[in-house]
């Protein structure tokens, strides 16, 4: 059985992200402390996948490992069948934070990583972009005259303006209000959809996983070591109000430790 | 960023890399007027010994002091009523603008004048450079007060005396302990410079005594050092005041 | 800021004639009470101020200050920049340097005078020498917090693009820290100054620091004393607002708070 989305991925695809035994430890008071034990997990290519845990539980540093940013304690992580070292304009971080460069317009942020292109094909490329994520008519402006959504979409477009083969995201909606992190996920998917990206998905947001993810990685708290792998077989358009929803989000609750009732 | 009071052992061998260099470069030229740092050592030595350095440290930390404290004890509490007044401000601000590009310096014969040749003509000069900043400190403290502490403020029905006590002076007090320092900062350069020209003591007075009294360019560089390293205890000083506790917050977050 | 009623239009004018008009009346009727004959009042004051015109003098003075700051202030910028942004880079190179910088800094730059006249004698390049060692410190120290405040994700980001290290500087770094270095350029250009003032007063025969001193010196002209300063402070006041409208350019605007 596929664990992408049966109505539009292959049954067999092809696998994209191999994380091999994944520890990290830091250094704190001359004591090493253990922050990610174990980490085993594969990601086939195109694939959705979302990183739940608790705050401060180490999804992050997760998401630094596999982007490149932190070298791992031990252990390793594959792409390609190619070991990772370092970031890599194929693979791209967007962040939580205000990541979008606020001294760039809208048209040089998303072209940031398109210096080495002609001319020609880079206006092209910013202009497909811009239509994309609904800011014509913004191309001049600056990110400080920008809401927040469209800050996030700018981020998501210049992140794959670059063409990237995966799309880290860190707790990227997380600083939005509720009605507008609901519309990016929609714009999310449909990005998703039609370009065909690996995604992988920082959030301590269950709804979130469970409206967006294929599968569903959960990450246990201090050191983080991986509880369980979900997959989320719901047809996509999703009805949130479906029972089978329910029952899988109350699952990740209780996996994560949290009782479902208020 | 901040220099550590801890001893670090790789500043200090650039230190003393310097210091060699200088000592080098003046032993393979000799007869030139400038001095190396073992005859600047040596004139602190002598300095120290006369007693005219405490002597003239005291003469210039007094300026300082008291220009400072006029300053301070006039010009903060002024920003604060005319950054407050919105129609204060209106009327006062042109006028502020003018005065205060004027460097302090500038104001020397009019101190002479009023003032005579002596201390309050020292102490008038650092008045004038400490004041015009202090000012110009408090009217934009008092700017950036968020709307909603004022609001908060207000909705608990504070007096008018417990609302500054309250809310506007801790409000306020990070950005003025800035300015503050920067201001400390600003007097102690005037002094220096007053002292060259409109007194017969203090540090100032004694590099530019030094030079024409029979260029002893070793006493030129022995009272520059000194000048540096009083001005950078001020400055530390000021910082730890910086990092007490109420003063540490600010608004650099939102 | 104050829950007092929004002020009119005219107010806008009205307020700033006022106080200038009771500040010169003051004046004037300070200096008539107490019979001085050596301060002026605003009319002499304005009298020098044609005499100062008409003699036409003023306009070397003007232009010689205007021209010591520029050259000392613009030395200062290309040698303080690139070393304040390789000191904000690297952390270690800082740890060795910023003590040295920390000594030096607190120095008055009035009192590099001596050394300044030994080097280049009485002349511009003395003065120019003060004005470049008052506005160098404030630059490399702007420079150094600027770059190392620059928000983590922003270098990771750039890195994440595959930048080269000097691509990083030149896109990310740089623009990310202009704002700051442009609160210390605007500073050191304030402290410039107010050094060639000081610096006129004593190491050169030209300028308005000169014109200050000189006026006192040969035959208690304080009418051209006061012009001078008034001069001095309006020059000034015209240097700071060009740089503060550079504030307002849209690549560095985000970084300033604005006040109303």
């Amino acid at each position: 059985m596929s664990l992408t989305n049966a109505a539009n991925t292959p049954a067999v695809a092809a696998m994209k992200l191999r994380a091999e035994q994944l520890c990290v430890a830091f250094e704190r008071d001359s004591k090493s402390v253990s922050v990610l034990e174990d980490i085993t997990f594969d990601i086939s290519d195109g694939e959705f996948i979302c990183i739940v845990g608790r705050s401060g539980c180490g999804k992050s540093t997760l998401l630094n490992v596999l982007a490149g940013f932190l070298a791992p304690t031990s252990g390793s992580v594959i792409i390609d069948g190619e070991p990772v070292h370092g970031p890599d304009p194929r693979r791209i971080l967007v962040f939580q934070e205000h990541g979008v460069f606020p001294w760039l317009t809208v048209e040089g942020n998303i072209g940031f990583g398109l210096s080495k292109l002609p001319r020609a094909e880079r206006e092209h490329r910013v202009a497909h972009y811009v239509q994309m994520i609904g800011l014509q008519g913004f191309e001049r402006t600056y990110p400080s005259d920008l809401s927040g959504g469209m800050k996030q979409r700018l981020q998501v477009a210049r992140a794959l303006a670059v063409n990237p083969d995966i799309l880290y995201l860190d707790e990227a909606f997380g600083a939005l209000d509720s009605i507008t992190r609901l519309a990016m996920r929609k714009e999310l998917l449909r990005i998703w959809q039609t370009e065909r990206r690996t995604i992988i998905f920082v959030t301590h947001d269950i709804d979130e996983a469970v409206q967006l993810a294929d599968r569903v990685v959960v990450l246990s708290s201090n050191p983080a070591r991986i509880e369980d792998i979900l997959t989320i077989d719901i047809r996509r358009p999703r009805n949130i109000s479906s029972p089978h929803y329910l029952e899988l989000r109350d699952k990740l609750l209780e996996q994560i430790g949290q009782a479902y009732t208020v | 960023m901040r220099l550590k009071l801890h001893v670090q052992p790789r500043p200090l061998l650039f230190i003393g890399v310097l210091l060699i260099c200088w000592q080098i470069a003046i032993n393979r030229h000799p007869g030139q007027l400038l001095p190396g740092p073992l005859s600047v050592l040596r004139a602190i030595g002598d300095l120290m010994h006369s007693g005219l350095l405490l002597k003239y440290i005291v003469a210039s930390l007094f300026r300082v002091t008291w220009g400072f404290a006029l300053g301070a004890s006039l010009g903060i509490p002024l920003g604060l009523a005319i950054g407050w007044n919105r129609r204060a401000e209106m009327a006062l601000n042109p006028l502020i603008q003018i005065f205060r590009p004027i460097s302090p310096l500038a104001w020397i014969p009019v101190a002479i004048l009023w003032f005579g040749v002596g201390d309050m003509a020292a102490v008038f000069l650092i008045f004038v450079g400490c004041f015009f900043p202090l000012l110009l400190t408090a009217m934009s403290a008092v700017h950036n007060i968020p709307a909603l502490y004022i609001d908060a403020g207000r909705n608990f029905g504070l007096s008018p005396f417990a609302f500054v006590s309250r809310v506007l002076y801790p409000a306020v007090a990070p950005q003025l302990v800035v300015g503050m320092r920067i201001t400390l900062g600003i007097a102690w350069l005037v002094v220096v410079a007053a002292e060259m020209i409109a007194v017969n003591s203090g540090l100032g007075f004694l590099i530019v005594d030094a030079r024409n009294a029979g260029n002893r360019y070793d006493l030129v560089v022995a009272g520059m050092v000194i000048i540096g390293a009083i001005g950078l205890l001020l400055d530390l000083g000021m910082r730890s005041l910086e990092r007490v506790k109420s003063f540490r917050w600010s608004y650099s977050e939102d | 800021m104050n829950s007092l009623s929004k002020p009119r239009n005219w107010e806008k004018y009205f307020w700033p004639v006022l106080a200038a008009a009771l500040l010169f009346a003051i004046w004037h009727y300070c200096v008539v009470w107490t019979g001085t004959n050596i301060f002026p009042s605003p009319l002499d004051v304005e009298k020098g101020m044609a005499e100062l015109l008409h003699k036409g003098v003023l306009w070397d003075d003007i232009e010689d200050s205007v021209r010591r700051v520029a050259v000392g202030f613009g030395a200062a910028a290309v040698t303080g920049i690139p070393l304040g942004l390789t000191l904000g880079l690297y952390p270690a190179a800082n740890q060795m340097v910023n003590p040295v910088l920390q000594i030096l800094r607190p120095i008055s730059p009035i009192a590099w005078i001596p050394i300044a006249i030994i080097l280049f004698g009485v002349g511009d390049r003395a003065a120019v020498f003060l004005i470049f060692l008052g506005a160098f410190f404030p630059i490399v120290l702007a420079c150094v917090s600027g770059v190392s405040s620059v928000p983590s994700i922003f270098q990771r980001t750039g890195r994440n693009f595959g930048l080269s290290s000097t691509q990083l500087l030149a896109r990310v770094v740089f623009p990310a820290a202009l704002p700051q270095i442009l609160i210390g350029l605007r500073i050191a250009l304030g402290i410039a100054w107010v050094v060639v003032v000081a610096a006129e007063m004593i190491a050169v025969e030209s300028g308005l620091g000169y014109l200050v001193i000189d006026s006192r010196n040969s035959g208690k002209r304080y009418d051209l004393v006061i012009a001078a300063m008034l001069l001095i402070g309006v020059i000034g006041l015209i240097l700071d607002l060009g740089f503060r409208s550079l504030e307002g350019l849209p690549s560095v605007r985000w970084g300033f708070r604005h006040e109303s």
